[in-house]
């Protein structure tokens, strides 16, 4: 699957809200004389022009274990370049690739844009994918911004890996504190899947914030992250009367996992990962999905003008609700944007320093900033699934 | 008890696919590598039925019987037949077999893509039993039921009839079959129809027990199946049905005593001491090698 999206360079200047150039971030050059080339161009912020197009690269995976994850981010990522197109001023290339779930074809992919010149990488969808594909972005001194991964140690890899996808070690905190406050959880079961990057830091994360909140594991539980019949293990659970049942797995096992904990006869909240946070979990497990508990990176509920905007354009677009994929997806391309045109240059090195200079930037996940480790840094909310849909907990 | 309840449900599952798995493997000898696919595909087309056909799950079965019967005959045809007459027919028929289910999932790929298929919310019913405080679902109780009749459907067929008969004979010595009049082409087929019907569904049981069907999940099971056939002893029927529970009792024991991350290390462990002590299987006869 390739979509490809050149956008014609307008001169009206759109009223979009995102571009306003956020004052005091950098230094940013000036006129962006720093670029070379056609990636160069005049003005700042709103008034930025670039001759060339910006050639951006994004790999997701549409098809796959993953693939309602990059299926989402695809629409994210073109509502926005669709929008920034219609500003007008700078023009974005953006080309998305599917990595089949596959890390490998992810190599593969990173290795092509790195060759074609992209200016900034963006994905891929999964952690795992990133630990093994972001290296080559960094040695080629190529940006790269994630837009969902979460798992730790991602932008260790090096000082061209940003993120906008707050970390678990950020969201599992606050899901563990407010669940603690709400529950009254005393001692609970944790349940992993041992087999993927991406759960198993999040199994940590949960580990260290249960410790922290002094509730008791009474047992850990691990699985595969393809099995799909869990009542052993859900039956080894019931058997400690457990207050919760700690999850971190992806959307494959979360719904079969929570079908058969009710079936069993488990009514206690089941307090989910990441993974968790999808709506199919509630179309696909139905009622079983109730009690639910999910801390998400993205409040769907959130009145700042920038999601309601995003909200409508969305459901005018593809006639459904976006979720947290889409909206990070939307974010990060809004972000790259901002970067580009705080330093109105694009070649990857600009795009570099003005994407670490990223402070206080009102976006769809609330006021946005880069840490000095390339980490996102937004507030995060913890939700529980009610009547079918996720509600903010509280 | 619960967890004694979990194993015979899935085991009953892994008993049914190895059945129909050590069925062509007993009576013709051959070892047909596209039953996972068949396992597989019955499930896409099982949930199928359901979402577009507007069936119920019982409704279902019956037709999927039907089709995995049907995908036997085509198997039989494409990928065993034509290769019979070569001396390397085990091989050539294991081969071709491996290169049609490698195809069956492409199709199925095509059809349905990747994705995970569920059954349509609300296929299920919501019955369910307190057994000495075991949970129990109605849809648990009648997969057990279905796998049990079809085993014993399967074994009163083999021992008792004239297909049976027939296949026996063909089983015991192909040549021979044929020339006290015995039509080993028909058998052959027969026994393809019905070992992929059980296979297929094997298949539905398994989706519906988990409400998930994924394209892999033939390729999960195949080792599960070859692994109960081999300890059941190869060929035997009652054989793969032991083998079948007691893999599914020794998966859900490992969660329970020893730790969910060694499940597999127990189970398969399992399986390798009882072939170290009974290298025939457990219901296997010794094969003597005559001079």
């Amino acid at each position: 699957m390739r979509a490809k999206l050149s956008t014609v360079a307008a001169a009206t200047a759109a009223a979009f809200v995102l571009a306003s150039c956020s004052s005091g971030d950098g230094d940013g050059g000036g006129g962006g004389q720093a670029a070379s080339g056609d990636l160069a161009g005049e003005g700042t912020g709103e008034s930025c022009t670039i001759e060339g197009e910006v050639p951006i690269g994004a790999v997701l995976s549409l098809t796959g274990a993953a693939a309602s994850y990059g299926e989402s981010q695809q629409r994210g990522l073109e509502l926005a370049a669709a929008q920034l197109a219609e500003q007008g001023g700078v023009t974005y290339d953006l080309t998305i690739e599917d990595d089949q779930t596959d890390p490998r074809q992810g190599i593969t992919l990173f290795d092509q844009f790195v060759t074609d010149g992209v200016s900034l990488i963006i994905g891929p969808t999964l952690s795992n994918a990133a630990v093994q594909s972001d290296p080559i972005a960094q040695e080629a001194g190529v940006p790269v911004l994630g837009i969902s991964n979460t798992a730790a140690g991602i932008t260790d890899i090096g000082d061209y890996v940003f993120r906008n996808s707050l970390t678990e070690q950020a969201v599992i905190p606050q899901t563990i504190a407010k669940a603690t406050e709400e529950f009254g959880l005393q001692n609970v079961v944790v349940m992993y899947s041992n087999d993927d990057a991406f759960t198993e830091s999040g199994y940590e994360a949960f580990a260290a914030a249960l410790e922290a909140e002094g509730v008791e594991v009474s047992e850990t539980l691990t699985f595969s992250k393809s099995d799909t019949d869990f009542r052993a293990l859900l039956t080894q659970a019931q058997a400690s009367d457990p207050d919760a049942l700690v999850v971190s797995g992806l959307i494959e096992a979360a719904i079969p996992l929570v079908t058969q904990a009710r079936e069993l006869g488990i009514d206690v909240p089941i307090i989910g990962g990441n993974g968790f946070n999808n709506p199919r979990l509630m179309a696909d497990a139905g009622e079983a999905a109730e009690g639910v508990v999910v801390g998400a990176a993205w409040n769907s509920s959130s009145d700042n003008p920038e999601n309601t905007a995003f909200l409508a354009d969305f459901e005018a677009e593809y006639g459904a609700q976006p979720d947290q994929f889409a909206a990070q997806a939307y974010a990060g391309l809004m972000l790259v944007d901002e970067a580009v045109r705080s330093g109105c240059a694009a070649d990857p090195e600009s795009l570099k320093e003005a994407l670490g200079d990223i402070e206080d930037v009102p976006t769809v996940l609330g006021e946005f900033s880069i840490d000095e480790n390339r980490d996102a840094v937004h507030p995060a909310v913890v939700q529980v699934v009610q009547d079918g849909a996720f509600t903010v907990l509280e | 008890m619960q967890q004694l309840l979990n194993g015979i449900f899935i085991g009953s599952i892994y008993a049914l696919f190895a059945i129909g798995f050590t069925l062509v493997f007993g009576i013709l000898d051959r070892l047909n590598l596209a039953h996972p696919a068949v396992f597989a595909a019955s499930a896409f087309v099982g949930i199928e039925l359901v979402e577009r056909g507007g069936l119920s799950l019982w409704a279902a079965l019956p037709l999927v019987f039907v089709f995995g019967g049907v995908l036997g005959l085509v198997i039989e045809r494409l990928a065993f037949r034509p290769l019979k007459n070569r001396p390397d027919a085990h091989f050539a028929g294991l081969i071709s077999s491996i290169a049609l289910a490698g195809m069956l999932i492409a199709l199925l790929q095509w059809r349905y893509g990747p994705d995970t298929r569920r059954f349509p919310p609300g296929s299920f019913p919501d019955t369910r039993y307190d057994v000495a405080g075991a949970q129990v679902t109605l849809v648990q109780v009648v997969i057990l039921a279905i796998s049990l009749a079809l085993m014993v459907g399967l074994t009163y067929m083999v021992t008792r009839t004239r297909l049976g008969r027939g296949m026996r004979a063909v089983a015991e010595n192909p040549t021979a079959a044929r020339v006290l009049g015995v039509n080993v082409d028909r058998i052959t087929a027969a026994t393809f129809a019905i070992s992929s019907a059980l296979g297929a569904v094997a298949g539905v049981l398994f989706a519906i027990n988990v409400n998930t069907a994924q394209l892999g999940m033939g390729s999960a099971i195949e080792l599960k199946g070859l692994a109960v056939i081999i300890v059941g002893g190869m060929g035997s029927l009652p054989g793969a049905l032991i083998g079948g529970l007691l893999l599914g009792l020794a998966e859900v024991f490992a969660v329970q005593y020893v730790g969910s991350s060694w499940r597999d290390v127990i189970a398969f462990g399992l399986l390798f001491v009882i072939l170290l002590l009974r290298p025939q299987g457990l219901l296997g006869a010794r094969k003597v090698r005559e001079v």
